[in-house]
């Protein structure tokens, strides 16, 4: 369960960037850390990359996915961040007040007093593409189908075509493939690889799954499920080449062509999106144009290592960190001024500590009752009196005044909060 | 035994589903059928979701007169079953002078037909209107009666108060035959068998050639599948709130820049007779096509925001006009043809088809009134079709009431359009169940943002197996042979 209402630093996701902000957050010194997570467990797309790769750069190993994410989130727990799981993101506004529903948790309003974006991407869909054709069962991106097979542990198709040389394509060509499914060609509209070599050599080479570069889909068969697609090259123009147009029947077309940085929530915080990369501007600490909010990961621009994604997420968890106590140290350096025993209300509502070598500070407050004997006005800690004040009468109408001298500032400096009381004498 | 009925409609698309809505008021037994697994799968399914205003149509038509009694039939109906409906305008937009004379022409429709609040707007107005406009507009005819609507929504809801007035829906039901008794038609033979009944009322849209000609009536009819094809834009980053028409040609109205309800930027429909009639492929020259005939009304369009595109068919008829002295060939039918008895023909109802359905609808009540039919009133008649909580368009405030009440609706399914996983439950066991991932994807609006379905899809694979107490293996898009998925992947040995 939710246990605060203010958080020192809030991470929303908890992919590679969002796991590292959290550690880094906590090792920062920030007490308070929750991380917000849509799916039911920590790790974001990781749990679903079964696959080897992560953790070369980081650790000198070769690790799956999910072996990767579990050193972070043993680390985040050992450490106390907090989480919340199944939970998804409404909205964030500029006031770092976030709004997050689940089930298990219902609906709660959150403050923060830092904020890390770590929504990560999304991929691009047959449409961004326009692939004109059918729309039957089976056109999946290539991230859908991973989750389908390694987390629902359901095979999304039998004869595979993968349109684009994206690694989560090549990775799904291979895992397909150890599943029985039949990959029969990876086409590629570029004259050039869109991932990385090693999983090109690994996942397509090591299994004789053909790649054709400059080739795409033009039309997408099957009414229900997808029964064909019609595939062509292309010339430097994206031109069709005529003549070049063959038929695979398959029963699945993969999606793998690339990845936006998937920022609604950032916008609606008044988040400045770089149109070329997608995501926010951010400076070299992390943070936005908005302050007390930083991203990092995916969410900024895509990245070929998850890696990476971890080391950028350290330096946003750091400096959401140092933010917030700042934050912090200039909050309890006010002192609450509360309106106590027949009073209406106090101004100022607050003393700032940092303040009190200045002159003399003026309360000014207005009673509930009127008072017509004399009463005094009290300023008071909770247990001991800080200064005091005789007035005739006290009347709603007629605005009532006491100034704290040098003299007092001694016992206000020590105090939590001040209350301010008008009885009888 | 054969289930006996007082009427039979054969289609569930808007026209379909409005007529049996309408026939449930009165005392008699209606079913309703239509081949597909869903309601509202065909031309009803794809479209431009406009309530026209009426001055589109040639005057002293029955396609005129079916629309202009359809349009302010809307407001009740909206209000009665509770769907989204807003009468926002539209502009038919004028680009150089040469267009001009065409408003006029418009003008005159209007007038004709009898449309309320039509204007003729300057250039420099309809830009102050609309910032988008191409700067060589000239003019443009402004209704302020047109509307926007969620057809599926509209559908849906009609269907679901027929249903709640007693009439019975069947699905996965495809006409093949009449049964006759000499001139009388009593009864229909489907792959789902025998029904006996009173009346049958063809509106089985594209394939209402199909039904008409079983009965022998009208063999020279022909549906003509004029497929139209769509593009959608990323609410969030195109914002065109106006219903832009250009001038129609005689392909029909043309390229329309419009919105949706769900505040979607669409461009569509070009319109191209083809031969198949399952054929709603989207076609690189179609899309081409649109985005041309688009950009001459905004310039400033770019595939870059295009998160959906789709494609429909609209079942152009062949139908004379019985108005004497008016030419015209692609005229509504509406009738109780002469040659066999117990018959509600319709044909040809495409656009406005959609606008002119409650008018259909009282119309094909009134022929039934003319051979004699009594209507008496159900005392216990239901007009008012409950709303269903929709997590997307509501306040903070109001969603955590809703969460507080409903925990189910706090888990979000789609992250693009806000669906929530009690929304989704709750069509599952609505009166009209929603089974398969398009039939909830209709109702709610799920996996129709920016990311397609990419997240919800195993999501709701997920919530339907459970709910239905099946595999998710045998959870489909659409209807039997549309199963997302194949089998289960290998055991893992421990």
């Amino acid at each position: 369960m939710i246990k605060k209402k203010i958080y020192d630093v809030v991470i929303i996701g908890s992919g590679p960037g969002g796991l590292a902000a959290a550690v880094a957050a906590k090792k920062e010194g920030a007490e308070d850390v929750l991380v917000i997570e849509r799916d039911t467990e920590l790790g974001g797309i990781l749990l679903q990359c079964i696959h080897n790769g992560f953790g070369l750069e980081i650790f000198n190993e070769d690790l799956p996915g999910p072996s990767y994410a579990q050193r972070y989130i043993d680390e985040a727990h050992e450490l106390g961040v907090e989480s919340m799981l199944d939970t998804i993101v409404l909205e964030v506004t500029p006031g770092r007040k976030l709004f997050a529903s689940s089930t298990k948790h219902g609906f709660v309003e959150i403050d923060a007093r830092a904020i890390v974006l770590a929504m990560g991407c999304r991929e691009r869909t047959r449409a961004m593409i326009q692939i004109p054709g059918m729309r039957p069962a089976g056109v999946y991106t290539a991230g859908t189908a991973q989750r389908f097979t390694n987390i629902e542990g359901k095979m999304p198709g039998e004869r595979v075509v993968i349109l684009g040389s994206g690694d989560i394509g090549l990775i799904m060509a291979r895992r397909l493939t150890f599943e029985g499914a039949k990959v029969e060609r990876v086409l590629e509209i570029l004259p050039y690889l869109s991932g990385l070599t090693r999983n090109y050599v690994q996942c397509l080479q090591d299994f004789d799954i053909p790649l054709q570069f400059e080739h795409t889909v033009k039309f997408i068969h099957g009414k229900d499920r997808v029964e064909a697609v019609e595939i062509a090259q292309v010339d430097k123009n994206w031109n069709y080449v005529k003549g070049s147009e063959e038929t695979i029947p398959c029963d699945t077309l993969l999606l793998s062509v690339g990845l936006i940085p998937e920022n609604e929530l950032s916008r609606q915080a008044g988040v400045r999106i770089d149109p070329i990369t997608g995501g926010p501007y951010v400076d070299e600490s992390r943070e936005t144009n908005v302050p007390g909010i930083f991203a990092a990961g995916n969410v900024v621009h895509v990245y070929d290592l998850a890696d990476w994604v971890t080391l950028a997420g350290y330096d946003a968890g750091k400096s959401a960190a140092k933010f917030a106590m700042a934050l912090k140290a200039k909050e309890s350096a006010h002192i609450p001024v509360k309106a106590g025993n027949n009073v209406h209300h106090v101004v100022p509502h607050t003393i700032n500590k940092q303040n009190l070598t200045n002159d003399e500070i003026e309360l000014q407050l207005r009673v509930v009752r009127p008072i017509e004997e004399r009463v005094m006005i009290e300023v008071h800690d909770g247990e001991n009196r800080i200064a005091r004040k005789a007035a005739r009468y006290a009347r709603p109408g007629e605005m009532l005044t006491l100034v704290l001298k040098e003299r007092h500032f001694a016992d206000v400096e020590k105090a939590d909060s001040l209350t301010v009381d008008v009885n009888p004498r | 035994m054969q289930e006996k009925y007082d009427y039979i409609v054969i289609g569930a698309g808007v026209v379909g589903c409005i007529i049996a809505r309408t026939l449930s008021r009165y005392e008699g037994k209606v079913l309703l059928i239509d081949k597909e697994a869903d309601i509202c799968m065909g031309t009803t399914a794809a479209n431009t979701a406009i309530v026209h205003a009426g001055y589109d149509p040639l005057p002293n038509t029955l396609k005129a007169r079916m629309n202009v009694e359809g349009n302010p039939l809307w407001d009740t109906l909206a209000g009665e079953l509770n769907f989204p409906f807003e009468r926002r305008g539209d502009f038919v937009v004028a680009v150089g002078e040469d267009e001009l004379p065409a408003l006029e022409t418009l003008m005159g429709y209007a007038k004709k037909n009898g449309v309320p609040g039509c204007q003729i707007l300057s250039g420099p107005e309809v830009r102050r209107r609309e910032k988008n406009i191409t700067p060589d507009v000239s003019g443009a005819l402004w209704a302020s009666t047109g509307g926007i609507c969620d057809p599926f929504a509209v559908t849906v809801a009609a269907a679901e108060n027929a249903v709640m007035n007693g009439v019975v829906l069947k699905l996965n039901t495809e006409f093949q035959d009449f049964i006759m008794e000499g001139d009388r038609i009593i009864g229909i033979k489907t792959n789902q068998g025998d029904f006996i009944s009173r009346w049958v009322i063809n509106s089985a849209g594209l394939f209402s050639d199909f039904v008409m000609h079983q009965a022998g009536v009208r063999p020279e009819f022909k549906i003509s599948p004029r497929k139209g094809e769509y593009f959608v834009f990323d609410r969030a980053d195109v914002q065109i709130d106006n219903v832009l028409f250009p001038v129609p040609s005689d392909k029909g109205k043309g390229v329309l820049v419009t919105t949706t309800l769900h505040g979607n930027t669409i461009l569509g429909p070009n319109a191209n007779i083809i031969d198949d009639k399952e054929d709603t492929s989207t076609t690189e020259a179609g899309m081409n096509e649109i985005w041309a005939e688009a950009n001459k009304l905004v310039p400033s369009l770019t595939k870059k925001y295009v998160i959906a595109t789709f494609a429909g068919l609209r079942p152009m008829g062949n139908g004379p006009c019985k108005t004497p002295g008016v030419d015209y060939n692609q005229d509504y039918i509406i009738e109780i043809p002469e040659e066999v008895k117990g018959f509600v023909n319709l044909g040809g109802i495409e656009s406005p088809g959609l606008t002119s359905a409650p008018a259909i609808a009282q119309e094909v009540v009134d022929l039934l009134k003319d051979a004699g039919e009594e209507f008496k009133v159900k005392k216990d008649y239901e007009p008012i079709r409950p709303a269903r909580p929709r997590f997307r368009e509501m306040s903070q405030k109001d969603r955590k009431l809703l969460v507080d009440m409903d925990p189910r609706y706090g888990r979000v399914i789609c992250r693009c359009e806000n669906v929530t996983e009690g929304e989704i439950i709750a069509e599952i066991h609505a009166p009209i169940p929603a089974i398969t991932y398009d039939a909830i994807k209709r109702r709610t609006w799920l996996g129709t943002g920016r990311c397609q379905g990419g997240f919800d899809t195993p999501r709701v694979v997920d919530i339907l197996a459970r709910e239905l107490g099946v595999s998710p293996l045998e959870i489909t898009k659409r209807g039997k042979g549309s199963e997302f998925l194949t089998r289960p992947t290998k055991k893992v040995e421990k």
